[in-house]
């Protein structure tokens, strides 16, 4: 256990695994919709801090970049999927994903 | 002071990610997801990569957050009820997550290099030499992310609409 924390770039390993795992979690866990959107995002932030690590790790800025372009998608991302929920909710009335299992209702 | 720092906010981040996937009331997980994204942002100051804990807590928390009350309050969802799936799947669904995050830290292990560790003391991720990288190497991906924001604004707008020939 010793060995474990003494490179400090071990830490944000755990650290992003760990968030990485509870996204996942939540998106198996849950049957709302909001919650699974949110789980995404943690999921795409986890990815973010593990990415920011390494890139400060091997001194290299390219890693940062991506995150900026990462934060770009997971903007456009959410303003679509939002407004397809909201469609969804107008016709179906509620926002279980176990009203959805069809393709077609 | 700085291994004290990182293990308190790593400890915030795990508890309030924990507090969203359990929480009933999905307004209440919303504001543990901005717990979660304050505390990776102090984790990005802490890597000295300032402009993206900024950008962080301006897009995901002020924006990205914000957005997801508007569409919780306009649509009244924290009232319905939610029925919760059996036991036995929250049960399989840890044990799954278990073993993700053990295949996935025994995968990432070997790929840090282990000779030493200058994790504090770059510079690399302040907003001049960021912006430098990103004005003359990432330039095409930059513009063509306007345009993914173009797109993505076009198809909101076009999918809210209600259809007025139904009337």
């Amino acid at each position: 256990m010793q060995d474990l924390f003494t490179n400090s770039l071990n830490g944000y390993i755990f650290l992003s695994s760990i968030l990485f795992t509870i996204g996942i979690l939540g998106i198996l866990i849950r049957k709302n919709i909001i919650i699974i959107f949110m789980s995404i995002e943690m999921m795409l932030n986890a990815v973010n801090l593990l990415l920011t690590a390494f890139s400060v790790h091997h001194n290299n800025p390219d890693g940062q970049v991506f995150v900026f372009f990462i934060m770009a998608v997971a903007a456009a991302e959410v303003t679509i999927g939002l407004t397809i929920l909201m469609m969804i909710y107008r016709n179906t009335g509620s926002v279980s994903i176990d009203d959805l299992k069809k393709l077609k209702w | 002071m700085d291994k004290f720092l990182f293990l308190f906010l790593a400890v915030v981040a795990i508890a309030s990610a924990l507090a969203v996937i359990f929480t009933k009331n999905p307004m209440y997980s919303v504001l543990y997801l901005i717990v979660t994204f304050f505390s990776i942002a102090g984790h990005f100051v802490l890597l000295n990569a300032h402009f993206l804990a900024i950008v962080n807590i301006i897009v995901y928390a002020g924006a990205i957050m914000v957005l997801f009350l508007f569409v919780i309050m306009l649509l009244n969802l924290n009232k319905s009820p939610e029925q919760h799936k059996p036991f036995y799947i929250q049960l399989v669904a840890c044990i799954a997550g278990g073993l993700l995050l053990v295949t996935l830290v025994g995968a990432i292990r070997g790929t840090a290099i282990q000779h030493g560790d200058p994790l504090i003391g770059s510079d690399i991720g302040s907003v001049e030499k960021l912006g430098q990288v990103l004005f003359t190497n990432f330039l095409l991906p930059f513009e063509i992310s306007s345009v993914l924001f173009l797109s993505a604004m076009i198809g909101a707008v076009m999918l809210g609409k209600k259809n007025l020939k139904d009337n």
